[in-house]
């Protein structure tokens, strides 16, 4: 049951790379690289880390994700320029990719008879929480980096705005401070005047 | 029986795609920041299966500093992009050569 959960989300999440690299609409990749995220949370509660697998879901598929299709969607990109170099770098890009396919598979091959004693542990029994074990990890031992994480994003936060946040010429605003700091001398005179007579 | 050697070579494959994915689309920025964020995901598939055949919970906290980094770079990334879309009108790469010598 376990190797057949693998191997149709393992093809699944194989085609959907492709589907990412290969795709002549960037948001059909988008779209692909949201299938991938989504059937590596699969994957990843297979392997018993459930919480990175929601996390996974929540932050790539629901923000990250969408904050990609807005991009695409914003910039309309022309395809068929964007596409012109596409087949140019591909032997190059092939000869890459074999090296580097040669490299894994024998790193891998060669230390599959050390790993031999990397037997998959056992279930885990219902009650066990792996938030709660994680959760315990990141308050102790990793507390500290916890926080520069944090930091981070916030960091991340002020540079996407500050970044893409421009001052329009031409546009009219209020100005709260001034609006504050205005003096009844400044706006209102009283003017002493005669009564006049009607004719 | 799925084995430690099945995941590795699953985020193997997924890695060396992604890095196919560079040489064959680099013209479009965005495809370029998607390719990397697949990249971050066969390596965090790493992390995770070796978390777990390994029995060390270490590895998912990476997987979790590895994952904010990411949602950080990705932000940030966009941001850029939409800066030099919105000065050049274009994300092609060939044509963001001015800070060529």
């Amino acid at each position: 049951m376990e190797a057949v959960i693998f191997y149709v989300f393992g093809a699944a999440l194989i085609a959907a790379g492709v589907g990412v690299v290969t795709s002549r609409n960037p948001v059909h990749s988008a779209m692909f690289l949201v299938l991938a995220f989504v059937t590596s949370a699969f994957l990843w509660m297979l392997l018993e880390a459930e919480f990175l697998a929601i996390v996974l879901v929540l932050v790539y598929v629901g923000a990250v994700m969408v904050l990609f299709l807005f991009v695409v969607m914003m910039l309309d990109v022309k395809i068929e320029q964007a596409r012109a170099g596409f087949t140019r770098y591909a032997p190059l890009g092939i000869a890459v990719v074999l090296i580097i396919v040669a490299q894994l598979g024998y790193v891998v091959w060669a230390r599959t008879q050390e790993m031999s004693f990397l037997q998959a542990p056992p279930r885990a029994d219902a009650g066990f929480s792996n938030t709660e074990l994680l959760g315990s990890q990141l308050y102790t031992d990793y507390a500290y980096p916890f926080e520069l994480a944090a930091v981070i994003l916030l960091v991340a936060i002020v540079a996407a705005i500050a970044l893409t946040m421009r001052k329009r010429p031409g546009l009219k605003v209020q100005d709260v401070a001034k609006q504050v700091q205005v003096r009844r001398e400044d706006r209102v005179r009283l003017v002493s005047m005669d009564a006049e007579k009607g004719e | 029986m799925i084995g430690v050697a099945h995941y590795l070579t699953l985020a193997g494959l997924l890695f060396t795609l992604s890095v196919a994915g560079i040489f064959l689309n680099r013209k479009n920025v965005i495809i370029l920041l998607m390719c990397i964020e697949l990249m971050l995901l066969a390596v965090n598939f790493n992390f995770i299966t070796l978390s777990r055949f390994l029995g060390d919970p270490a590895g998912q906290v990476f997987v979790f500093f590895i994952l904010t980094v990411a949602a950080a770079e990705s932000a940030i990334g966009l941001a850029i992009l939409v800066v030099l879309f919105r000065s050049r009108r274009s994300i092609n790469v060939e044509e963001l050569d001015s800070m060529k010598g």
